[in-house]
Order: structure tokens, then sequence, then C-alpha cells
């Protein structure tokens, strides 16, 4: 193996070297200087993000298990980019004395968890996904538990913990299923060789599922709220965001390559789960007073809505999944990192103290409004087109009637979308939460994603260069 | 750059304009500035179509500029106008106008409110010069969601109530829609060819009945729910009556014709045979509309109300028109958009000034205000007459012309819903004559009222500038209806050409 063949793995390696180095300079600071980790790590973050985006010729490494292509690459790109944007707003959080210690293990393990979600990514047979995977979710469930004294943040570490470990039990044994079936774990030889194997569809029920836990899909959403109120608001972020959003894309690719054979019979099973998920999420997301729990669940609708997507079974379908999934990363760290600056100034958390808040902090107020129009999809935000293609792509699979459920459903959540912008704009308070300045971390992540909120819809190029990359069934 | 792209461009300017104003004055001086441009702007596209027409130009739009957007699902910016649009272009220009300087006295976050209600115009302007259905679906929206804060922050009454329940049910029409307009886009050509969102491409095939049947009722009741379409109108009263008073006027005398506009060029034009068939369902709906308002009208004490409520009516005399689908209906439903939209906004625009006086809406505990002030309340009437139809005024042509067109029709069945229709012409009399003789004659009420001020400088213009309008249109019918004729032609043609299954 020579370096150049290392060389094709060049974005896990980075992240592998940068998590090294940080470890490194950590021993060597001592304790008063230990805040040096921020600027140091965003920084080397910065120069990985930057370095995904030289181009690469499509290369594949051990016999096919890992594989890179532009659509892969632009998968990770488009991760870093969320994680940069996430390691920005955590800036604040991490400056407070309690975590004064623990600067270098977030980062640490957060990065940890970006090399399992790219090697998930670049998978070409099952084994490498469920390494990934597994790489994936381990340090997150310790992110989740990162402020141990808390028993809600524990409790959502084991949750988190526990459930993965359940999915990944019966993603396995689907796995096992496929390799029963086909006598082969590669993507490319499994899509190639073998049609109407009535144990692939079992199989696939079982890879679905445990797929589904990850992007909690209804009914395997179960989770997702209690260990998204209890996480660090900064990891609930990289939950919804960076770890969904990696689960949809491997399930996509997986679904348009592997399982093509049997999409005739998948389709009315994603018809269902899609329903229930975009309904049961906003059913649920419409009671919810925490702004933590709000987004969990609205997040869940989000998830549903990528299903439509999967739906169209075309280039148009994937093409929409990852620029909604592109959007999506913008729209809802924009709104998670409003939730987080206000938590880090005052330890508000509920939608009732943001009553008012238009009068004392104006622009906070106008990115979040940004930010909830966008995931309801209004235009002229990026949200909306996000959405638009979505439907688009399931219409031209001739689902017109769940394109109405689905539209339907995009209004429901405008309604509990509103409620936070009412809160801001129209309710009075007595008491409002009162006027601060975010620290600059806060503020560069907050301008990008009210950057990507603006100009990513009107940008068509992005659109068509995810375009150019993406293919069908 | 294109004259009609300018319509979209001045507002955001003016936007970008009012950001770097600092209270009350600068931003009404910016957004005064910003829409007087725009009002010279729609003279001179008038005056620009007009002359184009009579050098003989026989294309179908003028003024057409297309750039592609997203070129792998061929979406364009495509805008283009023909007299409809024009005139629809026309009437928001002067509305938005009247609207600026009706909301001469907006102190509380002045800023937030001018621009909220100049993003309002840009997706309606947005909308009339659209030929793509993407971004007109898209200026659609833009035009519908700045009312959620408009009626939420500015509004009285139960306005948060109101404001949810309107933006709710509007963007449910718009879910109706998005279904319809994306049928249109994948059967927008015979199998093979180029898929488009382009109106006048996709007016050129014929789409498969079968669809048709199926997203003709989507497309039509999406706008409908716009046009205050009965069972649908429920937002509309609610809406208008919590409503600051530019925002009712913007919304009751543009934003609703939004609906009879797509109404006509999306449903009807592109799925003529569907619309024949189903005409029936939506004709009996509207005529309930026409009449149901008017009645709903007479009991109503909320002089916002009794307003709502009329427009309620008259829009539905909109739609019904449109479902008539003859070359005289057409025209009157255009003459009416066009002359509702500058009556009910000159309405609101009054109901607004005067309980900026009286503080009360309640036509009960007022009395004899035309002796107070004599100017608000000899427009007043002016209003109400051009309401009830009296000939001169702009709502006689429009509502003569439909009438005419609705009559055309020789069967019982169209034969009984005009007849229905037109008993609303009474009972718009009955409440318009009741409003007028209690809050403008008899005796004064309260003698806090004797000391009224009349109408300043600015409401004077406001209110001048649609009374012209409205005078306008009533003397000289002929030129409106001339420009709009003209533009029918493709459609009537359409209409002529199509084979119903069948017959």
């Amino acid at each position: 193996m020579s370096l150049s063949d290392i060389l094709i793995m060049r974005n896990e390696l980075l992240l592998t070297f940068m998590a090294m180095i940080l470890l490194t300079i950590d021993l060597n600071l001592n304790h008063a200087k230990k805040s040096l980790m921020i600027p140091i790590s965003i920084g080397l973050f910065l120069v990985v993000t930057l370095i995904g985006f030289i181009p690469q010729p499509d290369q594949s490494l051990f016999g096919g298990m890992y594989h890179t292509n532009g659509l892969v690459q632009l998968m990770k790109n488009i991760l870093n980019i969320g994680v940069l944007i996430i390691l920005f707003q955590s800036a604040a959080w991490l400056k407070s004395p309690a975590n004064a210690t623990k600067i270098s293990e977030y980062f640490f393990l957060l990065v940890s968890t970006l090399i399992g979600m790219n090697f998930m990514i670049s998978s070409g047979d099952f084994l490498m996904l469920y390494l990934g995977l597994e790489l994936a979710t381990i340090p997150l469930a310790a992110l989740a538990a990162f402020i141990h004294f808390n028993t809600k943040s524990s409790e959502a570490g084991i949750k988190l913990l526990l459930s993965s470990a359940l999915s990944s039990g019966i993603l396995l044994y689907g796995i096992s299923m496929i390799y029963g079936a086909c006598g082969s774990i590669y993507f490319d030889a499994i899509g190639a060789a073998y049609s109407n194997v009535p144990l692939l569809v079992l199989a696939f029920i079982f890879f679905f599922t445990g797929m589904a836990f990850k992007i909690s899909l209804v009914p395997f959403h179960l989770w997702t709220a209690d260990v998204y109120e209890g996480a660090p608001i900064n990891i609930t972020s990289y939950l919804s965001v960076i770890s969904k959003g990696a689960a949809a894309f491997i399930l996509i690719i997986v679904m348009f390559t592997v399982f093509k054979t049997i999409a005739p019979v998948y389709k009315s099973m994603i018809y269902l789960v899609a329903v229930l998920t975009m309904t049961v999420g906003n059913l649920f997301a419409m009671r919810q007073k925490n702004m933590k729990r709000f987004l969990a669940f609205s997040s869940i609708a989000q998830a549903g809505f990528i299903l439509l997507g999967i739906l169209g079974a075309n280039k148009m379908g994937m093409t929409s999944v990852v620029y909604f999934v592109l959007v999506y990363i913008f729209s809802n760290l924009g709104a998670f990192g409003v939730v987080a600056a206000i938590s880090a100034k005052t330890g508000k958390e509920y939608m009732d103290d943001y009553d008012g808040l238009y009068l004392t902090n104006p622009k906070l107020s106008l990115l979040m409004m940004l930010a909830m129009f966008s995931l309801a999809g209004i235009p002229p935000v990026a949200g909306f087109f996000g959405k638009m293609f979505l439907f688009t792509s399931a219409a031209s699979g001739g689902y017109y009637w769940l394109v109405f459920i689905a539209v339907l459903n995009a209004t429901i959540s405008l309604y509990y979308y509103l409620l936070v912008v009412k809160a801001m704009f129209i309710n009075k308070n007595e008491q409002p939460i009162a006027k601060f300045q975010s620290d600059g971390y806060t503020k560069i992540g907050l301008v990008l994603c009210a950057l990507g909120i603006f100009v990513l819809g009107f940008w068509s190029q992005v659109y068509e260069f995810i375009n150019g990359l993406s293919f069908g069934i | 750059m294109n004259i009609l792209t300018l319509f979209v461009v001045i507002p955001v300017l003016t936007v970008a304009g009012i950001l770097f104003t600092k209270d009350l004055k600068q931003s009404r001086l910016v957004s005064a500035i910003g829409m007087t441009a725009q009002l010279i702007l729609s003279a001179v596209l008038v005056y620009l179509y007009v002359s184009e027409r009579n050098a003989g130009n026989m294309a179908p739009m003028l003024f057409m500029y297309d750039l592609l957007w997203f070129p792998s699902l061929n979406i364009h910016y495509a805008v283009g106008v023909d007299g409809i649009s024009v005139a629809m272009i026309a009437l928001t220009g002067v509305v938005v106008f009247a609207g600026i300087f009706a909301s001469w006295k907006m102190e509380f976050l002045s800023r937030e409110f001018f621009i909220s209600l100049i993003l309002l115009a840009t997706g309606v302007f947005g909308f009339f010069i659209s030929l793509d259905l993407f971004t007109m679906f898209l200026f659609y929206e833009i035009a519908v969601i700045p009312m959620y804060l408009l009626i939420g922050i500015w509004g009285s009454g139960p306005k948060e109530y109101s404001a949810m329940k309107l933006t709710l049910m509007l963007m449910g029409g718009s879910a109706l829609l998005m279904v319809g307009i994306l049928g249109i886009y994948f059967f927008s050509v015979p199998t093979g060819g180029q898929l488009t969102f382009n109106v006048l491409e996709i007016a050129k095939h014929q789409i498969p009945i079968e669809m048709q049947r199926f997203l003709f009722p989507f497309t039509f009741v999406g706008f409908g729910i716009l046009g205050a379409l009965f069972p649908f109108h429920t937002w509309s009263p609610d809406g208008h009556a919590s409503a600051p008073t530019a925002v009712s006027m913007l919304h009751a005398g543009v934003l609703m014709k939004l609906g009879g506009y797509g109404a006509f060029r999306v449903a009807i034009y592109l799925m003529p045979e569907a619309a024949h068939e189903q005409a029936w369902i939506f004709i009996i709906l509207t005529t309930i509309s026409v009449v149901y308002g008017a009645f709903g009208a007479i009991f109503q004490k909320d002089l916002k109300y009794i307003n709502a409520y009329s427009s309620v009516s008259h829009c539905g005399l909109v739609l019904f028109a449109v479902l008539m689908m003859n070359q005289t209906a057409f025209t009157g439903a255009v003459i009416q958009m066009i002359s509702h939209g500058l009556m009910t906004a000159l309405f609101f625009a009054l109901i607004g000034m005067i309980y900026g006086r009286t503080h009360t809406r309640m036509i009960d505990e007022m009395g004899g205000l035309m002796k107070i002030i004599p100017f608000l309340g000899v427009v007043y009437v002016i209003a109400g007459l051009a309401s009830l139809g009296l000939p001169g005024f702009s709502g006689f042509v429009a509502e003569m012309t439909i009438f005419f067109g609705a009559y055309q029709h020789v069967d019982m069945f169209h034969r009984i819903a005009t007849i229905v229709a037109v008993s609303s012409i009474v009972i718009t009399a009955v409440y318009i004559l009741r409003v007028v003789g209690i809050l403008l004659m008899g005796p004064i009420k309260d003698d806090h009222f004797l000391h009224l001020p009349d109408a300043n400088w600015y409401e004077r213009l406001s209110t001048i500038t649609l009374v012209v309008g409205i005078t306008f249109i009533g003397m000289m019918p002929l030129w409106l209806s001339d420009m709009i004729n003209f533009s029918l032609a493709p459609l009537i043609h359409k209409l002529a050409t199509i084979q119903l299954p069948g017959m």
C-alpha cells in the first residue's frame, strides 16, 4: 500500500491527526491556558474543512470496502461545514467554568464521531458501514452525558447508548440476513447480482429499522426527545443535524444501490413511515414548551420529509435529499445557535422566556425567525427550495396524495414555528431577556447560518452541482 | 433592466432603504418615495403597454424576459404581462400608495411595519408579472406570510387568533396549490418533452383529461381560498377585522385578487376541459359566497366586519364570473377585481380614519358624522354608492358586465345561478344604505365626537387617489375593457377549440 493509496482516505486521516494533535497539545497546556484549545481546534478543523474541497478522483481501497467519489466527498463536506458551525456555537458554552478542564475532550470526542460518519458514508460494504456507525455512535453517547453531574445529561447518555446498541443489533441482524441471502456484503455485488430474493426483503426491513433509529423515524423515535433535552445544546444540534444527515446520506445510497431491486416492495413501506413520521413529529412538536424538545420533535417531522425524496427513487430524488440536508443544516443550526447563545448567557430554555425578545435582542430574533421560516419552508429563504424540490421528486414518482399530506404537514408545522415567532415578536413580557452581546465565535457561527439560509436557495448552482453528482435507481 | 423586473427591485430597494432609517418620519418618507416611484412606474407601464398595442404588437405577452434559474428542473425566472396583469399591477400600485399614506402615523415599530407591508407588496407585484408557475408560487407565499406579523403585531382585537387562522388557512390553500402546480408540471408536455413550469408553454398542449379532473379542484380551491370561496372564506372577516388599516386595504384590495387572477390564469387557462366539467360545483359555491357574504354584512355591527363580508360577496362574484367562461364574463371579472380592489381599499382606509377619531367601529355608537367630518363622510358615501353599483362608478360597470356574461348561458342551471347572484345587488344596497344612514346621518350620539378634526393632508391624498381610480373606471370603462378583451383572445380561442369528452 503506497502513500497515494492512503491519501484516498484523506478526510478520515486528517481528522485522526487532528484528534491526536489536540490531545498532545492539551497535555502540554497548563490549567490556566486550557481555553486556548478553542481557537486551536476551530483553526485545525477549518483547515480540514478547506482541504475537503480539493477535488479528488474516484477511488477505492481495501478491495472495495472503502470508496470515495464526488458525491461522497460532497456529503463529507456538507457534514464538515455543519460541524464547523457547531464548533463556533459551542465556544461560549465551553468557556463556562464547569467545562474548563474538559475542553479538549469535547473536541476529541466530536472529531471521533465525525471520523466514524465519514467512514460510514465512504463505505462500500456492510462491514465498513457497521464499523463507521459504531465509531460514530459511542463517542456521541459520551458527549450526550458530557455534563456528568447533571442527571438529565447522564440519562441522555445512557438512553442514547442503550437505544443505539439495540438498533445496532437489529441492523446487524439484517446484515447477517443479507449475507445469508446473497453470500456477499459488498454493495455492488448485491445490487448487481441478486433480485427477487424474498429474504432480501426481510433483511431490508431489519436494516431499515436499524437506520430508522438513527434518523429517528416514527415509530423508532421514542429515544429522541429525552436525549435531545438532556444532552448539552451543542450536542443536541449535532445529533439532530450531523448525525441525522450522515445516516440519511448512507441510507439513500444503500437504498439506491443495494436494495434497488426490491424498490417496488419497499416503497409502500417508506410511504407509510413517511406519513407517520411527519404527522407524529408535528403533533408532538405542537405542545412542547422546552425549546430543545421542541426542536427535537420538529426534527423528527423534518426527517419524514427526507423520505419523500427517497420515494422519488430517481436522480432528482437523491439531489433533493442531499440539498435538503444541506439547507436543513443551516436552518436548524441557526435555530439551535440562537437557543445556545441565549442559554449560555441566561440559562433560559423555555419558549415563554422568549416573549418580547425582539425588543431587547432584535438580531437574534430575526435570525430565529428566518430559521423558523426556513424550517417551515416559507420563501424566499432556502428551506422553501429544499422542501419544494423534495415534493417535486415525490410527485415525479406519482405520489400526489403523499405530496398533499406532506404539504398539509408543512402547514401544521408552520403553526408551531409561528408560535416561536409569536413569542418573540408579538407577546408582551414584563421581564424579557435582557439585552446582551454574544462573543465573537457565536457571532461567526450565527452569521454563517444566516448566510446559508439566505443564499442557498437563490444560488441555483448549488443545486445543479449536487444534481451533477447524484444518481438514481 | 427589464421594466417588469423593476417592479420587484424597487420594493426590495425600498425595504433595504428602510433598514437604515431610525424613526417613523424617516421610514415613512422612504416608503412613500419608494411607493410613489412604484406608482409612477405602473403608470409608465400602462402607457408603454397601450402604445405597444396601438403600434400593432400582437404578441400574447409583452416585455417578456426569461432567465434560466434551475436548469435541471427547467425553472425559469420568466416575466411578461398582458392587459390583465397590467391592470392588476396598476391596481396594486394605487392601493399600496394609498396604504402607505393611510398608515402615516404608525408609531409602534414603524420601521418593521413598513418593511413587512412593502415585502407583502413585493410578493403581489412578483406574482402578477410571473409567467413561471414556480416563481408565481414563490411570490404568492411571500405575499401571504408577512400578514402574520402585520396582523399579529399591529392588529387589534383577537389579533393573535385571527393572524394564525388567516396564515394557516391561506397556507393550507397553498398546500392544495402545490399539488396542483406539481401535477401540471409533470404533465406539462407530451411524454418525452422537456417539462416546464412556463404558463405559455403549458397552454400549448393539452394536459390529459384524467389528470385535469384530479388537478383542477386542487388548483381552483387553492386559489379560491385566497379569493374567499365559500366555505373557505372564514379567515377573511376575522383577518380583516383584526388587521391594521393599511393591511386590510392591501389584503382585501390586492391580495384577495391573487386568488381570482390565479384561478383564471392557472386553473381555467391550463385546464379548460376539467373546468368545463366541474364548473357547476364551484358555481354553486360561489353563488353561495355572493349571497351569503351580502347577508352576512347586513347582520354585522362592526364596520370592518361589514366590509369584510361585503368583500366575500364581491370576491365571490369574481370567481363566479371566472367560472362562466365566456368573454363578457371574463372581462367583467377583471373589471370587478379592479373595481372592488379600489373600492374596498377606500372603505378600509375610511374605517381606519374614522376609528382613529372615534375609537369605536360599532355603528350603533356613532351617528351624524357627516356634520362633523364632512370630507370623510362624503367619501364614504361615494365608496358606498360605488359598492352598490351606481352607474358612473366602477362597481356598476363590473357587475353589469358580469351578469351580462353570465346570462349568455341559455341553460336553466346558469340562469338560476345568475338570478340568485343578481339578488346580491339588492342586499348590498340594504347594508350600504343602512350603514350610511346610521353612521353619517341622524343625530350625533356622543358629545365627544363634536370636535373631531376632519381629514389631514395625507388622509386626503390617500382617499382621493382611490376615488379618482373608481371614477375613472366608472366613466371610461371601455378603455379598460379594450385592454382586457384583447388579452382574453388566446383563452377564448383555447376554450372554443377544446374537445369535451362525451360531446
